[in-house]
């Protein structure tokens, strides 16, 4: 069965039944934090380090080993949620959730339950709907268990204590692709206030869904949570193909289809969920104040700290360069791709560089001639580059070898263009010198411009220019052979 | 002074003897040595050891002994509870559980004290995780109390308690949770110390119940409870409840002149027996004659203690004890199936004694969904109330005196089959843990008991924070009544 889409809403139409179906879905999202240490101890946060070498007495919970909370992850979960616009929790406190599997050491998890760091905010999309924000949390990653690597399961306990957020919606989203710019904005927000690299390929950006479906106006539905979906576009098809499944089910009437609640895995493979286990057989997490670790009490400098450590919403970036700047909207749309590269940029436009070229020249040559050109330049040698581009003293091409002489060997570009007398000859009498000196003999073009057909002149610029070396203009050199051959 | 003797160092407080091994009078491989004999001879007697490291304890007083600095307790060789950790000893919490297992570090407490000078001479008998209240729960048989063997010493510190009393160590380190310290300082006639909670660093004690859990020293006198108090207090980066504010300091009370005491008629009515009845107005009245003005107040809530406190200490028990599934150290049993749910389950169900596993479902039955709220949320607010009612009293009184125990040591075997009635004998110190308030246990006047003469004891509860009055005051009420100096039949034992 397919369901069809009507055109301009979020409802779908039952082709066989004439019945109408919309999607109610919230996420729930967890993001890792980019802190050097794990929330609960020393232990170092490292992608790809040896198995069970990032591992201490209390990430294994060795018998009497403490947790103590790390001041920079509170930090970074405090700027999440004003990043967010949540309301920061005055008072709160760490919960144990239990549960016994082999890559949980301590058998129960440290988070929050009933006093999250952070209520309410949320995220617009550019709908102007705003997806609500419940709460966020902080809480410890479990470790890895790995099942493919013969009969037995391994357990890779480097991940153990990573510190996470957890950032829970409201059922405010009505369609697949509306997740996704709910997830987009998210992401790109909590990368520009440094709370997170999301990076999803090394797992930093983990996403559980929430869906159901009712008709317009009706009560919620049965929902099913879809876990773990590491990418965005399994969380669009996942919401996909739950629309279809589960309408199918409940338009069958087939009691053996009835929808229960339950938690679902997506099968990469196949492109279907399946399920994992139904509600009667969720643990029972037995929630309880987590008795080793203080009340935290937030005072409102330390808020008031990370406030001015966010930044500027990247959203609201773009819009003021659009705006001032007049940059077109996929280049500020690329050059806040994250904090840093908006950062550089802004830098460079700050030391003089004409924004719309400084950005084209920032994407089109800088960012393409080397995967680390940002960190080997200085925003004011782009700008001093970009400057002289601007002004006609410098050719693009010119540029663009000054580019490579300052990344290979870090010369200021003003002095690559001295010593390699790559500046533009700007001087009139000496351009229609050349100009003249490329009209010698060229009788029958002369002719034709003359006869209305300017495009002839085209056929003069290269010996022009070849007689200027490449050091003149293109388009000056063009003109003052126009106006030569007027003049003749 | 007579002669000394071999054996004088059996007589000496920690205090004394760091003393003369600082001053060179006496040699700490001497000593070690002669501890280490005596307890390995005396073992079979009481059971008051799991491991002793013989070895590790006389390398280290051979490097003490020609140290260039010599601490507050330079060579006096110390017993450690088995669940505290020390780096290469096993600390096995009595548990089956837990056979083998070496602590890969070393509890900040225990830290503390060897940098002093201490020498861990090996780690003691307890009830199973401290779950209990006679030392009957070990998984390695019963500790015996060295006043009368067929006695109980009283739990869940037992063995650092027997340590003590049979004069193998003057100084052992126990843990106090619901009175793990104080009830067997009164059954075995010595002095106990349970801090202020957070007072003491638990980094490295194996959680029982954190909320109530107490690092505590068992000993012969006030002052090497005070020497060690100071020693182990104090802020530790490695435990967030670890209290940053520093002890009082205080000298060494002269009497008891203008000092209010409470005495609540609820614990004083708790007392079963005529002769320990008696004992008790023996220490009011020691009290009186100090200079105390003495005061009778009501703690209604007493009788709730005992019911609030097993549902609040096992929650937490069954929550701290989940890390036990065989997987990572301890026992894993032989798994009769894949799963790793039987795994756990089968090394959960061969490693655990039947009191832990009573606690642990009790405490998760206590927590579980549809009855949080009637049992663990209730409990909760109990202690909240068992809380104010103690700040209330100190509006009257700077210190409460009470007995430590409803009675004196019962006999072994004699309540093991009756859990109830066994943590009956928690309902004098368990009000107190509940509201996380330091107390010194004291040494009352021996009774006649059922044909033999046994040790009884009192406890001096003070203010949070005030645990240096606690102990000033129970040091004066000993003096007074004569029993600083009391000795086990046991210290005549000649090994």
């Amino acid at each position: 069965m397919n369901l069809v889409r009507q055109a301009n809403t979020t409802t779908w139409l039952s082709p066989h039944t004439g019945q109408v179906w919309e999607l109610v879905i919230g996420l729930e999202v967890h993001c890792q934090l980019a802190t050097r240490s794990k929330l609960f101890c020393g232990c170092a946060v490292e992608f790809g380090a040896a198995p069970n070498t990032r591992v201490c007495a209390v990430c294994s919970a060795q018998p009497g080993a403490l947790p103590v909370l790390n001041g920079e992850a509170l930090r970074l979960a405090v700027r999440a949620g004003l990043a967010l616009g949540c309301s920061i929790a005055a008072r709160t406190h760490f919960d144990r959730k239990h549960y016994f599997y082999c890559d949980l050491p301590k058998g129960y998890q440290i988070s929050q339950a009933t006093r999250p760091f952070c209520t309410g905010g949320g995220v617009r999309l550019r709908s102007g709907k705003l997806v609500r924000l419940q709460r966020i949390h902080l809480e410890e990653d479990a470790g890895k268990a790995i099942h493919d690597r013969g009969p037995w399961t391994l357990v890779d306990l480097n991940r153990a204590g990573v510190p996470l957020i957890e950032s829970v919606t409201e059922a405010d989203l009505s369609a697949p692709e509306e997740a996704v710019e709910y997830l987009t904005a998210l992401k790109e927000m909590l990368q520009h206030a440094g709370v997170s690299a999301c990076d999803m390929e090394k797992g930093e950006l983990r996403c559980d869904v929430n869906v159901s479906v009712r008709k317009p106006g009706a009560a919620y539905g049965t929902k099913v949570e879809i876990k773990n979906l590491n990418s965005f576009r399994f969380v669009a098809a996942a919401i996909e193909y739950e629309l279809q499944r589960q309408v199918a089910a409940l338009e069958s009437g087939d009691p053996a289809q009835r929808l229960v609640q339950e938690t679902r895995l997506w099968d990469t493979e196949q492109g279907v969920t399946r399920s994992m286990r139904t509600k009667e057989g969720a643990a029972d997490y037995r929630y309880m104040p987590e008795p080793d670790l203080p009340e935290l009490q937030l005072p409102a400098s330390f808020v008031e700290r990370e406030r001015s450590m966010l930044g500027e919403p990247p959203a609201e970036r773009r819009a003021r360069w659009q705006q001032q700047w007049h940059l077109a909207a996929k280049d500020a749309e690329a050059l806040t791709q994250t904090r840093e590269l908006a950062d550089w940029f802004e830098a460079a436009v700050r030391a003089g560089a004409p924004p719309k070229e400084c950005a084209s020249f920032l994407l089109n040559e800088v960012l393409t001639a080397q995967p680390d050109s940002l960190s080997l330049l200085l925003p004011r040698q782009v700008a001093s580059l970009v400057t002289m581009v601007a002004a006609g003293e410098v050719s693009h091409a010119s540029a663009r070898s000054v580019l490579r002489v300052t990344l290979a060997e870090g010369t200021e570009p003003e002095v690559v263009v001295q010593q390699q007398g790559l500046r533009m000859v700007l001087d009139t009498r000496q351009i229609e010198a050349w100009c003249r000196q490329a009209l010698v003999g060229r009788e029958a073009i002369i002719a034709d411009v003359k006869a209305g057909k300017a495009a002839a002149v085209n056929a003069l610029l290269g010996p022009a220019l070849k007689l200027a070396a490449g050091k003149a203009n293109a388009a000056v050199v063009r003109e003052t052979l126009l106006r030569l051959i007027a003049e003749s | 002074m007579t002669r000394p003797t071999p054996n004088t160092w059996l007589h000496l407080d920690a205090t004394q003897l760091a003393h003369e091994h600082r001053s060179g009078a006496r040699s700490v491989v001497d000593t070690i040595a002669a501890c280490c004999a005596r307890s390995q001879r005396l073992q079979p007697r009481w059971n008051a050891f799991l491991a002793l490291d013989c070895e590790r304890a006389l390398a280290r007083a051979h490097t003490l002994e020609h140290a260039a600095t010599r601490g507050r307790l330079h060579g006096v060789p110390i017993a450690v509870k088995a669940n505290l950790a020390v780096e290469g000893l096993e600390s096995s919490c009595a548990s089956r559980m837990l056979v083998g297992w070496r602590a890969p570090y070393t509890a900040t407490a225990v830290a503390r004290l060897e940098a002093e000078g201490a020498v861990v001479i090996g780690t003691t008998n307890m009830d199973e995780y401290a779950m209990g209240s006679s030392g009957e729960s070990s998984a390695f048989g019963p500790t015996h109390n060295p006043w009368d063997e067929a006695r109980a010493p009283g739990g869940s510190s037992s063995g650092s308690a027997a340590a003590v009393a049979g004069h193998l160590v003057p100084l052992a380190l126990g843990s106090d949770t619901g009175g793990s310290v104080r009830q067997p300082a009164a059954w075995c006639g010595l002095a106990g110390f349970k801090p202020t909670w957070g007072r003491i660093s638990r980094y490295g004690l194996v959680a029982y119940a954190s909320s109530l859990d107490c690092v505590a020293p068992l000993a012969r006198s006030m002052r090497d409870l005070d020497l060690a108090l100071d020693i182990m207090a104090g802020p530790d980066a490695r435990d967030a409840t670890c209290s940053p504010t520093a002890l009082h300091e205080s000298a060494p009370f002269k009497d008891l002149q203008g000092l209010v005491l409470g005495v609540p008629h609820e614990w004083r009515a708790a007392l079963s027996d005529g002769p320990s009845r008696a004992a008790f107005e023996a220490c009011v009245e020691a009290a009186r004659a100090a200079g105390a003005r003495i005061v009778e107040l009501s703690l209604p809530l007493t009788r709730h203690a005992v019911s609030c406190y097993y549902l609040l200490a096992t929650v937490e028990a069954a929550s701290n004890l989940a890390r036990f599934d065989g997987l990572r150290y301890g026992v894993r049993a032989a798994a009769h199936s894949s799963s790793l749910a039987a795994s756990i389950s089968s090394s959960r169900t061969q490693g655990f004694g039947a009191e832990v596993k009573r606690r642990i479902v009790l405490g998760t039955y206590a927590l579980s969904a549809g009855h949080a709220e009637a049992w663990h949320t209730h409990a909760a607010k109990v202690r909240t109330l068992v809380c104010r009612e103690f700040d209330e009293a100190w509006g009257a009184c700077d210190a409460l005196l009470g007995p430590t125990t409803p009675f004196p040591a019962i006999r072994l075997g004699e309540r093991s089959n009756d859990p109830l009635s066994l943590y009956a004998c928690d309902a004098l110190t368990t009000p107190v843990s509940l509201a996380g308030l330091p107390a010194a246990a004291l040494r009352t006047p021996l009774v006649e008991h059922e044909g033999g003469q046994l040790p009884t004891g009192a406890q001096v509860v003070t203010p949070h924070g005030a645990d240096r009055l606690a102990l000033r005051i129970a040091e004066v009420l000993e003096t007074q009544l004569g029993t600083q100096a009391l000795r086990s039949p046991a210290a005549e034992v000649q090994a």
